[in-house]
């Protein structure tokens, strides 16, 4: 039989009842744009971490004390044996270690920063001259922390833009004196807005040199060491040298753990691949019951028209061409249905970026189309039921059906 | 053109068995026109769809055109019904979605006929039928007559050698009724065998046999 008069048919019997053909696509739309928006989200959230680590500066290992695995599972470090990382160390493998090109010892606390009657309590960091330039963090006015300042132990810092708002308003803080703690810290420049990036608001901290902050907080004990790499291609020998380096200043133990970012990456895809395999998952789930929705309708629309079942059968139509008129009838609603779901998703996930800012959506075109056959194989699979149903009715008693 | 032999038709009932014929000789030659009479419940729709090859008796035998209907599949069955026969119903049973003209086409469509030639020969059977005005108009739109004559045209298009009407004039006014007969003799002058099931005597007056059945089996006519 004559496939575009069958598409026709199917057409018409489905205009014919517009808002039932459209709520019963509405189960197949939804399914199908929740596919394709969860796994654009998801993409969107890989993408946004790797640009934001991108722009915390490339080649970098992270040094943190106490043995723990990038890896899978945290051995919680045991406070005796655990030997802190110090200043030196920091010192040691920037003379030492020949792939390396800078080592930061990072100090981080919180302390009362208070200017005239305006106070906080905030995050401050500590850091040598060249932490900026690695984390290409960037100034604003001013200059940040010099080499000598960090040897002399000078009491001078660099404002977020967040804190010199609320401490200095509009007015010039550069040259300004803010007491950190119990000291007094000269503002020598103030940072460039950077934002939120992975979870810390670089906008909302006070640098100070390391010197300074050992003496702030009392304690010689580092945040972490941050290393610059010469390249990436010696991140690997770099990660070695610096282990062996501290491993002999800790009595030959490995307390200590060096992550790179790119291992960091490696988890943080690991753990978006399996939720967004899940939430996937989830959101075929409401396809499938779209599915059932399109096979409820169906059954109702085969019972209706058994009636014109039975014409056309006297009429000298086959099992086969009944079979094929209700297959297709249902593969159009659950097609239409998924293009529906398609264009719909492409639209809420060109929109999300503009509500929602740190979401960069990012609609992945193997998402849309196994979504898209998905969305058929549903029309397929639960039409046949309905369709065989239809075509097998006897012709007599279709025909007397009232 | 038409043979059965002891033909039996009965329908199995969760506590009964009802035998609806019981035993039917019928002949029926090449451009005849036939009546079958009987009061209702005698059988005689039942044997109107045997013939036509919608139902299959119990048991006896059915040759049509020198074939054994019985030896065939569900499938030919449709065949023969879309090349051989054409049928006329009571309720007309024309497709309320479409205008007469797509009406009269469904059966071009599962003979493999294309779309255009499909159009211009159910115009053709409008003409024909005198509804040549009316090709637009959906069913509801026609007076009963009007649709009993697309039902005709629709029944014509594949050139069937035999037309089968179940009480074709039965919800029809008398005048349109007669038209509807009118037009069944023309086309038995033009070499179509005609059956038709009535219950109306003056109406199957016109045929030039009448068949009487009466509790599922033949009374007269059939030779």
């Amino acid at each position: 039989m004559d496939v575009i008069e069958i598409i026709k048919v199917s057409k018409d019997s489905l205009m014919s009842n517009k808002v039932r053909s459209f709520l019963t696509m509405l189960g197949v739309i939804i399914g199908v744009a929740a596919v394709i928006l969860l796994v654009s989200i998801g993409e969107g959230a890989r993408t946004y971490i790797h640009r934001e680590l991108g722009n915390l500066g490339t080649n970098i290992l992270i040094v943190v004390p106490g043995k723990t695995s990038a890896k899978g599972g945290f051995h919680p470090p045991e406070a005796s044996t655990v030997r802190k990382l110090i200043y030196d160390d920091a010192l040691l493998i920037k003379r030492r270690a020949k792939h390396v090109d800078d080592a930061v010892p990072l100090m981080f606390g919180s302390a009362k920063v208070k200017y005239l009657n305006q106070s906080r309590d905030n995050s401050i960091a500590g850091s040598t001259e060249t932490y900026f330039s690695i984390r290409n963090l960037k100034v604003d006015s001013g200059r940040f922390i010099t080499g000598s300042e960090v040897d002399a132990k000078r009491k001078v810092c660099i404002l977020g833009r967040t804190v010199k708002r609320d401490l200095f308003g509009d007015k010039n803080a550069l040259g300004a004196l803010v007491s950190i703690g119990d000291s007094k810290y000269r503002v020598v420049g103030v940072m460039e807005k950077k934002g939120v990036t992975l979870g810390i608001d670089f906008d909302d901290i006070v640098f100070i040199p390391t010197t300074a902050a050992q003496e702030l907080f009392d304690t010689d004990r580092l945040f972490n060491i941050t290393i610059k790499v010469k390249s990436a291609s010696e991140l690997h020998e770099a990660t070695e040298e610096v282990k062996q380096i501290l491993i002999k200043r800790h009595a030959g133990k490995e307390d200590f753990t060096v992550m790179s970012q790119d291992e960091m990456l490696g988890v943080m895809n690991k753990i978006l691949n399996i939720m967004t395999a899940v939430l996937a998952g989830i959101a075929a789930i409401s396809l499938v019951v779209g599915g059932i929705g399109i096979m409820n309708i169906m059954l109702v629309s085969v019972r209706e028209r058994t009636r014109e079942i039975g014409i056309r059968k006297a009429l000298g139509a086959k099992n086969s061409d009944i079979l094929l008129q209700f297959l297709v009838e249902s593969m159009t609603l659950s097609l239409i249905g998924g293009t529906g779901g398609i264009l719909f998703a492409g639209t809420v996930s060109f929109i999300i970026p503009y509500f929602i800012e740190f979401l960069p959506t990012q609609l992945e075109l193997w998402s849309i189309v196994l979504a898209f056959l998905f969305s058929a194989a549903v029309g397929i699979f639960f039409g046949v039921y309905p369709a065989r149903k239809a075509s097998l009715y006897d012709p007599i008693t279709a025909l007397r059906y009232e | 053109m038409i043979s059965l032999k002891d033909i039996k038709k009965s329908y199995v009932l969760p506590k009964v068995t009802v035998e609806v014929l019981k035993g039917i000789d019928l002949e029926v030659a090449e451009k005849e026109l036939v009546a079958i009479m009987g009061p209702s419940g005698s059988g005689k729709s039942t044997l109107l769809h045997i013939i036509g090859c919608l139902d299959r008796p119990t048991s006896g035998t059915y040759i049509l055109h020198d074939l054994d209907v019985s030896l065939k599949t569900d499938n030919e069955l449709a065949e023969i019904r879309n090349r051989e026969i054409g049928f006329v119903f009571q309720s007309f049973n024309l497709l309320p979605r479409f205008p007469a003209w797509k009406n009269i086409e469904l059966p071009l469509l599962y003979s493999g006929v294309l779309a255009k030639e499909r159009k211009q020969r159910a115009m053709e059977m409008l003409r024909k039928v005198g509804l040549s005005h009316r090709a637009e108009h959906y069913p509801n739109e026609l007076s009963g007559g009007e649709q009993q004559r697309a039902a005709i045209a629709r029944a014509l298009i594949n050139e069937p050698a035999i037309i089968l009407a179940d009480e074709p004039t039965g919800n029809l006014d008398s005048r349109s009724g007669r038209e509807i007969i009118d037009i069944f003799r023309g086309l038995n002058k033009e070499g179509v065998t005609i059956v038709l099931v009535t219950h109306e005597k003056e109406i199957a007056e016109q045929a030039a046999r009448i068949i009487t059945i009466r509790d599922g089996v033949c009374q007269d006519g059939c030779y």
